[in-house]
């Protein structure tokens, strides 16, 4: 039982009683990240339950927890789209960029240079969009509303202070912009080298080359970036309740002083100064938002192991 | 696909006269410095356009993007042929995002700078918001705060995450719950982070009642944060270890958890220590959970366990900003103080990391 002997055939060291033990916390270490996992889920619904079915005095002024997190649900969705629109090309550029268009000396920096501003803190990020960010937009979105107010989403009126839905997706679009490239960078940087030769040795430009060879090959790999980019862009919380003036509506202008909130952004606002049934009605929207959000990585993930799988 | 690599260059060779056999080689071609030239036209004629008509920086800096991508297509249209212009036109876009994600990195940083630096005095680091309304004030109880709350939280991944890391690595092999493990944990780093909150706040509600703050809650909430990363990078660093250094230990008899504690984990030490530094500097950056559930104190507290609650340097920075008192001005610039030191730690963790990583990492052995 201790010491040496026994399994020598089978290759694998002697078994002794530090072996049992150590084995048993490696796996009782993964095992207890499950657990964590599950208890996520049970603690939130656990503790959300009741704020399903509160009083409508709970609900500040909606009947009922649908017509509460409605809006709230439209607002994250709407935000994350717009931070997507504009970061996925801006992404792939860069990506394209620090893979295939910078010289092999300049490439690693450069990469580094974006991974930095995923290091910066959210918190920074909300100063930035409020204090400097959003009072430069207000121009631009005048600008909108003058030319194009025929468009729903530039009905206006401006909000003077620029703190709108569309400057807040601009900085969740800054926000998930490294994300995005850091993946998309790695799978363009593993198209097969014979491919990309290939195609220039038949005399394609390297834009030609770069879509037959390099697009086709990580197709799935940038719709996983984006996913995850997604995923990020929903569950952001500080920047967009910085930025964001909220009322809570539902609206396609996107330039207004008045903004449907985010669900991670409402509760950031609201939870500090609330108890009673109203914590519980916060802890089931946000169950709501871990519930997406875990959908959407799931989903991204299960992409990116399905290609790693294939080839 | 192949349609769009086919030249049309010589589509009518055969219905050529057959005087002229010479099918060019060569096409014109733009000169090497061609883009930077053009470049160059742009950020002048948008200089002196702006100059001229009074327009504002960005207005001419949007212009003078705009002008270089028509420019340089335009040009290579001209002298050289349409497919060497498209490739013109996506070489010029493709380094146009690059330059405009550079200016959100380059803004924010010179915003801080100029607005954090004058507020960096000893009283700052020194002192703290008891009593304090107006002028002066300190973070102390936000930066020790930060520094428990982050250390509670790195106390707790860096043994489960490493413990988890060594399971897959060594023990897990392809076993169902090695391959769902490693799949939950990519999916755990999408948590968002207010939900890590909710999740502490939740479970210690029911521990110690309504209404609960508590610096551990936010180490819990962090650890949650945490533990996907440390588990990843270390993963990473063990699989880079040889299997001659393994087989080499057993072969001289050593039981397999000698050879993870003495060989394994040693080897890839350095990696490890990156990982986790890294991984420390994302949370310590966090808002959102500690917002939630280490809430917000004007004194210092040194207790993590203590049920009260706990400041933090991103709550600070928040509040500060949010709720600055009666003459705004002063806690605006405590905030705009606060988040610099706040980029000030995130950078030099992430500069040690990487220090950590070049400097000790075992070299390349294959």
């Amino acid at each position: 039982m201790s010491t040496t002997t026994t399994e020598r055939g089978t290759g694998r060291p002697a078994r002794q009683r530090g072996d049992v033990v150590f084995a048993g916390v490696a796996k009782g270490a993964g095992v207890l990240i499950l657990l964590a996992l599950a208890g996520v889920t049970f603690f939130l619904t656990f503790e959300g339950i009741p704020g399903l079915t509160g009083d409508d005095s709970v609900y500040s002024g909606k009947d009922g927890f649908l017509s509460y997190v409605w809006p709230l649900v439209y607002g994250t969705v709407l935000a994350a789209l717009i931070a997507l629109l504009i970061a996925t090309p801006l992404a792939i550029g860069v990506a394209l960029v620090t893979s295939h268009y910078a010289p092999a000396r300049l490439a690693r920096p450069v990469a580094y240079t974006i991974d930095l501003l995923a290091a910066i803190p959210s918190v920074v990020y909300g100063l930035w969009g409020i204090n400097f960010l959003a009072p430069r937009l207000v121009p631009g979105y005048q600008f909108l509303q003058e030319h194009v107010s025929w468009l729903p989403f530039f009905a206006g009126p401006t909000a003077t202070t620029g703190r709108t839905i569309l400057t807040a997706g601009i900085v969740l679009a800054v926000m998930i912009l490294p994300i995005i490239t850091a993946i998309s960078r790695e799978v363009f940087l593993q198209t097969p080298k014979l491919h990309e030769e290939a195609a220039l040795a038949l005399g394609a430009t390297r834009w030609e080359m770069i879509r037959t060879a390099v697009f086709p090959h990580a197709r799935s790999g940038i719709v996983s970036a984006v996913m995850l980019g997604l995923g990020r862009a929903l569950g952001e919380t500080m920047a967009v309740a910085m930025v964001l003036s909220a009322t809570g509506v539902v609206t396609f202008n996107l330039i207004s002083s008045v903004n449907p909130s985010t669900i991670a952004a409402n509760i950031a606002l609201q939870f500090p100064e609330s108890s009673g049934e109203r914590v519980n009605v916060l802890i089931a929207t946000g169950l709501v938002l871990f519930v997406v959000t875990f959908a959407v990585n799931f989903a991204a993930r299960s992409i990116v192991a399905r290609g790693q799988i294939k080839g | 696909m192949t349609d769009q690599l086919t030249t049309t260059e010589s589509p009518s060779l055969d219905s050529e006269p057959p005087v002229q056999l010479t099918v060019p080689l060569s096409h014109p071609r733009l000169p090497r410095w061609a883009p930077l030239a053009a470049l160059a036209f742009s950020v002048a004629a948008a200089g002196v356009l702006g100059i001229l008509l009074g327009w504002g920086l960005v207005a001419i800096a949007s212009f003078a993007t705009v002008l270089n991508v028509v420019a340089i297509t335009g040009w290579s249209r001209a002298v050289e042929n349409a497919r060497a212009a498209k490739d013109r036109l996506m070489t010029a876009l493709v380094w146009t995002s690059f330059a405009i994600a550079l200016v959100p990195l380059l803004s924010l940083t010179w915003t801080v700078l100029a607005k954090g630096l004058p507020q960096l005095t000893g009283e700052f680091f020194t002192g703290t918001m008891r009593n304090v309304i107006g002028e002066g004030g300190g973070i102390q109880h936000a930066i020790v705060g930060t520094l428990l709350i982050t250390l509670g939280a790195a106390v707790i991944s860096v043994p489960v995450g490493l413990m988890t890391a060594v399971y897959l690595v060594e023990y897990g092999g392809d076993s169902r719950l090695a391959r769902w493990l490693t799949f939950l944990v990519d999916v755990m780093t999408g948590i968002p982070s207010i939900v890590a909150g909710l999740f502490a706040y939740a479970l210690f509600q029911l521990i110690f009642g309504p209404g609960i703050r508590m610096g551990f809650g936010g180490s819990i909430a962090l650890s949650l944060l945490m533990i996907p990363v440390v588990v990843r990078s270390c993963e990473e660093m063990l699989r880079l270890v040889p299997a001659d250094l393994r087989e080499a230990s057993y072969a001289l008899g050593v039981p397999k958890w000698r050879t993870i504690l003495r060989v394994v984990i040693p080897t890839s030490l350095a990696g490890i220590v990156t990982g986790v530094t890294l991984a420390v500097a994302r949370v310590a950056g966090e808002t959102a959970p500690l917002l939630i559930i280490a809430g917000k104190t004007d004194s210092v507290s040194w207790n993590l366990f203590s049920d009260a609650p706990m400041m933090t340097l991103p709550v600070f920075t928040y509040y500060s900003y949010t709720q600055p008192g009666i003459p705004a001005s002063f806690g605006q610039e405590r905030a705009w103080g606060a988040a610099l030191v706040l980029i000030l730690i995130v950078m030099a963790l992430n500069l040690l990391a990487r220090y950590v990583g070049a400097r000790f990492s075992p070299k390349k052995a294959r």
